[in-house]
């Protein structure tokens, strides 16, 4: 038993040595005084400083900003509606809506929303069809986690509220809404998440108007590579990584959400 | 509930359930429904689509629809091989997916109690940096100058082997695959490593089992509905991925999600674009359909 001990612990050590060390390695030579990322010069912080002046990098993280608060905010209400409908009724059809935009590869989801767009709205591509298509995917993953957490609630305390005589509308305000309220948080963080971090369903959905955040990453990885992509990488990371913490503190439910993505 | 009447509880289902129904119905739905028609229409001269009724008698050009698309995706042989070398790719990136999860999704499960959520947290944090940095990182391992290709083809040449390109090549994009959805796999596999009863593999060990026959023949068969829930997680993603192989990959890894994606924004063929992108429904929905007859409770109880 121990000897098995020591093989599993390596390998899960591996595994996470995996996981951590190109990331590290992003956020270390984003402070390299050198163009290229091969090898340690000196501590700089003027890729922070080159970024900082990017003026169309600036406005792309102000455009996906606006898109995420947007996109999470429409996604955590309808999202929540979702969840608790599905935990209470028995729905054949919303379950399958929720969950098959979470579960199909993401491409799939963007030549639908980029021919649906440009064919029946005749709508020109810009920051409003990405919010819109960012609302569809990010509603699966609230109503994943809000359902999570009235699945493990004792059902009486709202059929209680009802026999007391409140109505629908004031046992959702004074029941069920302050104990699913962390959910709905954390639900409501995952999106801005997974909303600032998407790049395939933006890249199908933006047009070529304004720029937002990851396209442009997307670009500069493409076109020309210097460490102002590592600048903001990790910039990014710090932003998005202590969402994740908040998120998962609030409910852990968090973490088996994403299983689902 | 019935107790305060049926017909206001019906309206309340209809309040909660109706907003992101119709909501879904008209972003999801609809859509979907439109790439399916797309399919069946002409691309139009300068790419889009040609009209459904043409406009004046005497106009030319081809309308209304056709099986065009299909016909042409089954009789060249070009995008067989796309799809096939797709399959390829997916199956050895969950393959690896499943060796390195393993161990990892065990050691969690059987860690004290008050570890496993800080151990959980850990798989999922590196998932939580956006997409394209974490592809954007083995560029910079993989890179030509970087310190593990000078040590890979240091090793290679010591044995005699001509040295390697390990960027713009499918092993790239096989790691970056990997790297991207191993927390996919290590999620559910450990969700259902964590229920199983230690008594059982006391109760194999009390009856003579070594530690690899208490693993093939207790743990493993019971941990395959995680093993394939987690396999379809990275699976179905991977098929239809094409930022990976766009930026890790050589310009001849071409996966189905970059045929789709040239025919938008490259080449603007919207029909075929649509016709490709439904035989990637159809088959994620062969594998979704797969996994779960592979899933059903019978093959558990007599693996």
């Amino acid at each position: 038993m121990r000897r098995r001990n020591i093989w599993l612990c390596s390998a899960a050590a591996l595994a996470y040595a995996f996981l951590y060390i190109p990331l590290i390695i992003v956020v270390v030579y984003s402070f390299n005084d050198s163009k290229l990322n091969a090898e340690w010069v000196s501590f700089t912080l003027s890729w922070y400083v080159a970024l900082f002046n990017n003026q169309e990098m600036l406005t792309a993280a102000r455009n996906s900003l606006i898109i995420a608060v947007c996109a999470s905010f429409c996604a955590t209400i309808l999202g929540s509606m979702a969840g608790l409908a599905m935990n209470r009724y028995k729905l054949k059809f919303l379950p399958i809506l929720v969950f098959a935009p979470v579960a199909m590869p993401e491409i799939l989801l963007g030549v639908a929303l980029l021919l649906f767009f440009l064919q029946v709205l005749n709508l020109t591509l810009g920051m409003f069809s990405i919010i819109i298509a960012h609302t569809t995917f990010c509603i699966g993953f609230v109503a994943i986690i809000v359902r999570a957490r009235l699945q493990g609630m004792d059902e009486s305390i709202f059929e209680a509220a009802r026999d007391l005589g409140a109505s629908p509308w004031l046992t959702f305000r004074l029941i069920t809404l302050p104990l699913i309220m962390p959910a709905v948080v954390a639900g409501a963080l995952m999106s801005f998440t997974l909303s600032i971090d998407d790049f395939v369903i933006t890249f199908f959905t933006k047009g070529v108007g304004e720029p937002v955040l990851p396209v442009q990453i997307y670009t500069m990885i493409k076109v020309a590579v210097t460490p102002e992509v590592n600048a903001v990488s990790t910039l990014l990371m710090l932003l998005t990584l202590t969402m994740i913490i908040i998120a998962t503190k609030l409910d852990s439910g968090v973490l088996r959400l994403e299983t689902k993505k | 509930m019935i107790r305060n009447g049926a017909k206001e509880n019906r309206v309340t289902k209809w309040l909660v359930s109706g907003p992101p129904l119709v909501f879904l119905l008209v972003f999801f739905v609809t859509p979907s429904l439109i790439m399916l028609f797309t399919s069946l229409r002409f691309p139009g001269e300068f790419g889009g689509l040609a009209p459904i009724i043409s406009p004046t008698e005497a106009a030319q050009g081809e309308h209304g629809l056709t099986l065009e698309t299909y016909q042409l995706f089954f009789s060249d042989i070009l995008y067989a091989e796309v799809f096939l070398k797709s399959f390829i790719v997916a199956s050895t990136s969950t393959l690896i997916c499943l060796i390195m999860a393993y161990p990892l999704a065990l050691l969690i499960a059987r860690s004290e109690k008050r570890f496993r959520n800080l151990m959980v947290l850990l798989v999922v944090l590196p998932f939580a940096s956006n997409f394209l940095i974490r592809i954007y990182a083995w560029m910079i391992i993989l890179g030509p100058e970087s310190v593990f290709s000078h040590f890979i083809n240091g090793v290679l040449s010591a044995f005699g082997v001509a040295p390697v390109t390990l960027l713009f090549s499918p092993f790239a994009v096989i790691v970056g695959m990997v790297y991207v959805y191993l927390p996919f796999m290590v999620l559910p596999l450990y969700t259902n490593l964590e229920k199983h009863d230690p008594a059982l593999l006391d109760a194999a060990q009390d009856l003579g089992a070594n530690a690899w026959q208490r693993f093939w023949h207790v743990t493993w068969p019971l941990s395959l509905p995680g093993v394939f829930s987690g396999s379809v997680l990275v699976f179905i993603p991977v098929l239809g991925m094409f930022a990976v192989p766009d930026i890790l990959g050589g310009t001849g890894d071409i996966l189905i999600g970059n045929l789709i994606k040239d025919q938008f924004l490259g080449t603007r063929d919207w029909p075929f674009g649509s016709t490709l992108s439904i035989m990637l429904t159809l088959a994620v929905l062969a594998i979704t359909a797969l996994s779960t007859w592979l899933a059903r409770p019978a093959s558990i109880t007599k693996g």
